[in-house]
């Protein structure tokens, strides 16, 4: 908990709506390198709002790195530079005296920019609704521990279940490809007694959701898993294509 | 049909086509590399390996078609995979941080792939059109004629040393990357696929242009 | 004066809720579909409300004020859901989790409601293992469970540190299902800004689009909120930045009751405020004083670092004033003698921490295994602050963290204005003064998927009320003052920014209204919250538009309403002449310094009634404990 300010040159993207053109706009800003990279923009907003100016646009809620609504990007990296962390727990200490940030909306077709930088996900909504469940309706369920659970398999659902839903993976892919997120449900369910009976169905109605959404496709760069603030495994991907190709070429069942 | 098209059409089955194309080429790369090793053997070994393709050339006429289609069908899948790509993604930030998040060989893919189109291109209306249907030298080895007479061309020879370094950087990505779209991707085998990858992609890379660079060193 | 009418079913306590599922009038299976139902907010409570309602064939509408009903704050939950399963075979029952529900409540929550919970909780747990949810579990494959919060059984259902997000996610995976099967309608990204209420019955609800700044009305036969808490009220809390009493708030303003305000919960283990960009708090578990020691200097202003501070200088003083349960007493004491320390000037950084140290843990049981236990929270503690906490001690703030007041409900979940339902943290319900660990996950599924399903039948059943028409002069009107409200802000154009006022408010909040209050302090808090009332109106700059996305506006919005709740929360804890659970006055103390029970006098519900700004009504709703004995917490 230290005293000694840094001050940072920024350069955040501003942006009045989604058919507007955007462009950078410069800070120089002093700044506490205990405050979260969010409550720097706080303290800007504080002073624009201060000077009557309008206040850059960013959204965020728990900044405990749970809820997944924060998101930007930091020098090109979605959530910035540090792995495994969400952007609301980047610290500036994490940062040089006078370095320059370039704070920026994630960038994909599927998330068209609202304002500065906040942008629309709602295509991931879309695609948990196309399947990201099992449908057991309320108290049709049966004794908790009735099945039981190999731990290694819940442990691997959670692994998967943990994705925070944040879109960083589509951020950082340059196919902006949603393919980590997709599969992070399915294998989630893929792996426990509960989601067998959708299994196959479920596969294939989540993938062509995520298509028709402008999401791009899957070339492997791996660059999701590297910018995921959980650290989803893409072998979560490959679970996906086992589920999807056995879905597509094995399965009795013919209409997708 | 319709689950047929449905499935090449989505994301997944243009991916799945990509990945099976490829391991066949990959396949095909291993049996052509064989062959060209023949070169090594001397003129005699090689006339001799050619001349046995030979007889048995309509066998060789339907596995060349199927490699056409193979071919056709990679690269085809491969330019709609790129063009949905591309309209997946308008903008790019200001800082590229994509060397700290992935590899250069998974990025590369369209634009080594496309050079390795080019290079097919010109392979097929040299080699493979002089062995088929040009004329041959008059000497005791022709074939093995051909392969030198070409490879003593400089500028022919650095085409496919440089080409197949491209080469090298394609297949050391799409080795795991095939795998890793099949499915197979375990933390027991994953790192084993990956260094076998690289171990193809490099023995390949060098094996096929340590040829060229034979005859361009003077190679007899 | 308000009558409130718990309507609790007759019977004995372990039949009452059978027995009155048996009694409810049924909406027929045909004509589910012709009741439209409003449900507002889709954290654990809402989400799953809304997913069982739309499941059994109302027309549900569900609204956020997220982008995505996921983002809601239960997510954020860490530590775990308590059910009586008794799958550890440790004596655990149904009347158990009961009997400490109420007596952690502190003896001031309803024994009936509280009777309920505890038996459905074992739904609840059936519940979300069929949704997938990714519970902790044994090598055998049965589930995991562990003993949370000082509870003597190991009831506690887990997944790792993210048993909310685990849940929350199963819940709305539900609602996603009956959003694609067209049950539910989602509204995202709207704030609700009024309810309506025609001929005395709550009928719909005005809200404000946030993408666009329009306002919109929304007509149903029943309205549902399940938008949390009002802990946020303090500024620096753990809540989300967004959480907010806005909807609760203008609920109350329409003629709900606000019950028991000052239960709030302040929670001892939280990361220490680093300085003034502060936006919020983080928790960590309170499971670190199962292993930590906490300590401050003897001596006041003493600024030495702490491996300079010899043992013999150091004060444990929980251990000094709590010998028998010592680093481990109740939420409200550590945080109450946490505050006490560093308002003598013994705090460190700058008052305002304790030191939670574990070289006691290290030496006895070696650093790796600390790590085993605490990895996780040690890594966080380090990447928040800088500091490595296996070197350094650990420091240590209490932060507001949940609200077990909120608006007033009977046994069916119903405020005393028909057909408005209130979920969750937000309704006063049943934790009583105090919430034990594990509680919160619990109450906002059994109100969402066992509860309201049943006795919001009930009511459409027996009331039949009608859709009113979005073009009543009672929409109209209630349309109309929303937008009066957002003219007004955007006019002012005054100096100070919203946040300026409302971590003014903030402090006042937490200096007199917060760990410990006195009747004086409390009096001086209204004094000074209803001259920030005035100050905010004359003198708060709002930039922007109404006709836009505009976050200074939203929150604007809601620091308006937190400047005349914080006097309903001041005033309500003025009232309360008495010590119990998250509310402790000076005043009532034993000798020994602990907190004071009035049984006699202050065994009731305090439900206000708004009469105007500043201005409230109380009304009392007598609490009667049948099953379990009114005793004395004691941890001497």
């Amino acid at each position: 908990m230290s005293d000694n300010h840094i001050t940072l040159k920024l350069k955040i993207w501003r942006q009045e709506n989604k058919n507007a053109k955007g462009h950078f706009d410069e800070f120089n800003q002093k700044v506490s390198p205990d405050s979260s990279i969010l409550e720097m923009l706080d303290e800007v907003n504080n002073k624009l709002e201060a000077e009557g100016k309008i206040p850059i646009a960013f959204e965020s809620d728990c900044r405990e790195g749970i809820c997944g609504t924060c998101g930007l990007a930091v020098n090109g990296h979605p959530h910035g530079p540090l792995p495994k962390t969400a952007t609301c727990q980047l610290h500036m200490r994490n940062f040089k005296d006078g370095e320059t940030l370039y704070i920026e909306p994630f960038r994909a077709a599927a998330f068209q920019v609202i304002k500065d930088l906040i942008v629309d996900r709602s295509g991931f909504d879309k695609i948990q609704q196309a399947g990201g469940y099992t449908s057991f309706n309320t108290g049709s369920a049966p004794d908790a521990n009735a099945i039981p659970i190999s731990k290694t398999n819940a442990d691997l659902s959670l692994d998967a279940a943990e994705c925070i839903g944040c879109g960083a993976c589509v951020a950082a892919c340059k196919n902006s490809s949603a393919m980590l997120f997709v599969s992070a449900k399915v294998s989630q369910f893929a792996l426990l007694p509960q989601g067998q009976p959708e299994r196959y169905d479920r596969v294939q109605a989540m993938v062509k959701v995520m298509d028709e959404n402008f999401f791009g496709s899957c070339t492997n760069t791996y660059a999701c898993e590297a910018e995921c603030p959980k650290g989803i495994s893409v072998s979560n991907i490959a679970r996906m294509n086992r589920d999807y190709f056995k879905a597509k070429l094995c399965e009795e069942k013919v209409e997708g | 049909m319709s689950w047929f098209t449905d499935f090449t059409n989505s994301s997944l089955g243009k991916k799945f086509i990509m990945a099976l194309t490829g391991t066949l080429l990959m396949l095909f790369l291993i049996v052509h590399f064989i062959g060209n090793m023949m070169l090594y053997f001397g003129p005699a070994a090689f006339q001799k390996y050619v001349e046995t393709l030979e007889t048995v050339k309509p066998l060789v006429r339907v596995i060349e078609i199927i490699l056409a289609l193979i071919f056709i069908f990679h690269i085809y899948n491969g330019v709609r995979l790129w063009w949905q790509n591309k309209k997946a993604d308008p903008a790019k930030y200001a800082v590229n941080a994509s060397r700290e998040n992935s590899d250069v060989f998974s990025r590369s893919m369209a634009i080594t792939g496309s050079v390795i189109f080019l290079f097919l291109a010109f392979h097929l209306s040299t080699f493979w059109a002089t062995f088929n249907f040009g004329t041959h030298p008059e000497t005791e080895y022709p074939f093995y004629t051909i392969v030198s007479d070409w490879f003593r061309v400089p500028y022919y020879s650095i085409i496919y040393i440089v080409s197949m370094g491209f080469l090298g950087f394609h297949l050391n990505h799409a080795f795991q990357s095939a795998f890793q779209t099949f499915g197979l991707n375990h933390k027991k085998y994953t790192p084993l696929i990956k260094k076998i990858g690289t171990v193809y992609a490099v023995i390949m890379a060098l094996g096929f242009a340590s040829i060229p660079f034979y005859f361009l060193m003077g190679g007899k | 004066m308000i009558k409130l009418n718990s309507n609790v079913p007759e019977g004995n306590i372990t039949e009452k809720w059978s027995n009155y599922k048996f009694s409810m009038k049924l909406v027929n299976p045909a004509n589910k579909r012709k009741f439209d139902i409003i449900v507002v907010g889709t954290g654990l409570a809402g989400a799953s409300a809304a997913a069982t309602l739309g499941e059994l064939g109302y027309k549900v509408k569900a609204f956020t004020y997220h982008d995505s009903p996921r983002r809601a704050h239960s997510i954020a939950a860490q530590g775990g859901i308590n059910a009586a399963k008794n799958y550890q075979n440790d004596a655990d029952s149904v009347y158990r989790l009961f009997y400490d529900t109420v007596k952690g409540g502190d003896f001031r929550a309803r024994e009936a409601n509280v009777y309920r919970l505890a038996e459905v909780s074992n739904n609840i747990i059936d519940q979300c293992v069929a949704q997938g949810v990714p519970f902790a579990r044994e090598y055998g494959g049965t589930l995991a469970n562990r003993s949370f919060g000082g509870a003597q059984v190991s009831r506690t259902f887990y997944a790792r540190g993210e048993t909310g997000q685990q849940l929350l996610l199963g819940a709305y995976g539900s609602l996603n299902r009956q959003i694609h099967l067209g049950n539910v309608e989602i509204f995202s990204r709207r704030e609700m800004l009024d309810l309506v209420v025609v001929d005395g019955k709550a009928k719909g609800i005005i809200v404000r689009n946030l993408l666009t700044g329009e306002t919109e009305r929304h007509s149903a036969q029943a309205v549902v909120l399940a938008t949390g808490g009002y802990m946020n009220v303090y500024y620096l809390s753990t809540n989300a930045m967004n959480s907010n009493a806005t909807a609760s708030w203008r609920a109350h303003k329409r003629g709900a009751a606000f019950a028991n305000p000052a239960y709030t919960q302040i929670h001892p283990t939280c990361l220490p405020v680093h300085g003034e960009a502060q936006s919020k708090l983080v928790l960590m578990s309170e499971s670190l004083r199962n292993d930590g020691r906490i300590w401050v200097s003897k001596k006041a202003g003493d600024t030495r670092p702490p491996d300079q501070i010899p043992e013999s200088e150091r004060d444990y003083y929980l251990e000094r004033k709590y010998p028998a349960f010592g680093n481990l007493v109740p939420r409200d004491v550590a945080s109450r003698n946490a505050k006490y320390v560093c308002d003598e000037g013994r705090g460190v950084n700058g008052g305002r921490a304790v030191y939670l140290d574990f070289a006691e843990a290290f030496n006895r049981i070696g650093k790796d295994a600390v790590k085993d236990r605490y990895g996780n929270l040690f890594d966080m503690y380090q990447n928040i602050t800088g500091v490595d906490p296996y070197e350094v001690p650990m420091q240590i703030y209490p932060a507001p963290h949940y609200a077990m007041g909120g608006l007033w409900v009977d046994y069916n979940l119903m405020s005393n204005v028909p057909g408005l339902f209130v979920l969750g943290e937000a309704n006063f319900s049943d934790h009583g003064a105090n919430r034990l660990g594990a509680s919160a996950l619990m109450q906002g599924l059994a109100d969402g998927y066992f509860v309201i399903p049943y006795t919001i039948g009930n009511y459409l059943a027996t009331e039949k009320p009608e859709k009113a028409n979005p073009e009543s002069s009672e929409f109209k009107e209630a349309e109309k003052s929303v937008r009066d409200d957002v003219k007004k802000l955007l006019s002012i154009n005054g100096k100070q920014t919203v946040d300026a006022i409302h971590k003014k408010l903030g402090l006042v909040l937490i200096d007199k209204v917060g760990m410990s209050r006195t009747e004086k302090g409390l009096n001086e808090a209204i004094k000074q919250i209803r001259d920030l009332r005035e100050e905010f109106w004359k003198d708060v700059k709002v930039v922007g538009k109404g006709e836009e996305l505009n976050q200074t506006l939203e929150r604007a919005g809601r620091v308006a309403d937190y400047l005349q709740f914080g006097e309903l929360l001041a005033k309500d804890a003025l009232n309360r002449n008495e010590s119990c659970g998250g509310h402790f006055r000076e005043e009532y103390q034993t000798p020994e310094g602990e907190a004071l029970r009035r049984d006699d006098e202050y065994a009731y519900v305090a439900a206000w009634e708004y009469k105007g700004p500043g201005e409230s009504e109380l009304s009392k709703e007598n609490l009667e404990f049948t099953n379990i004995k009114l005793a004395t917490r004691s941890y001497k």
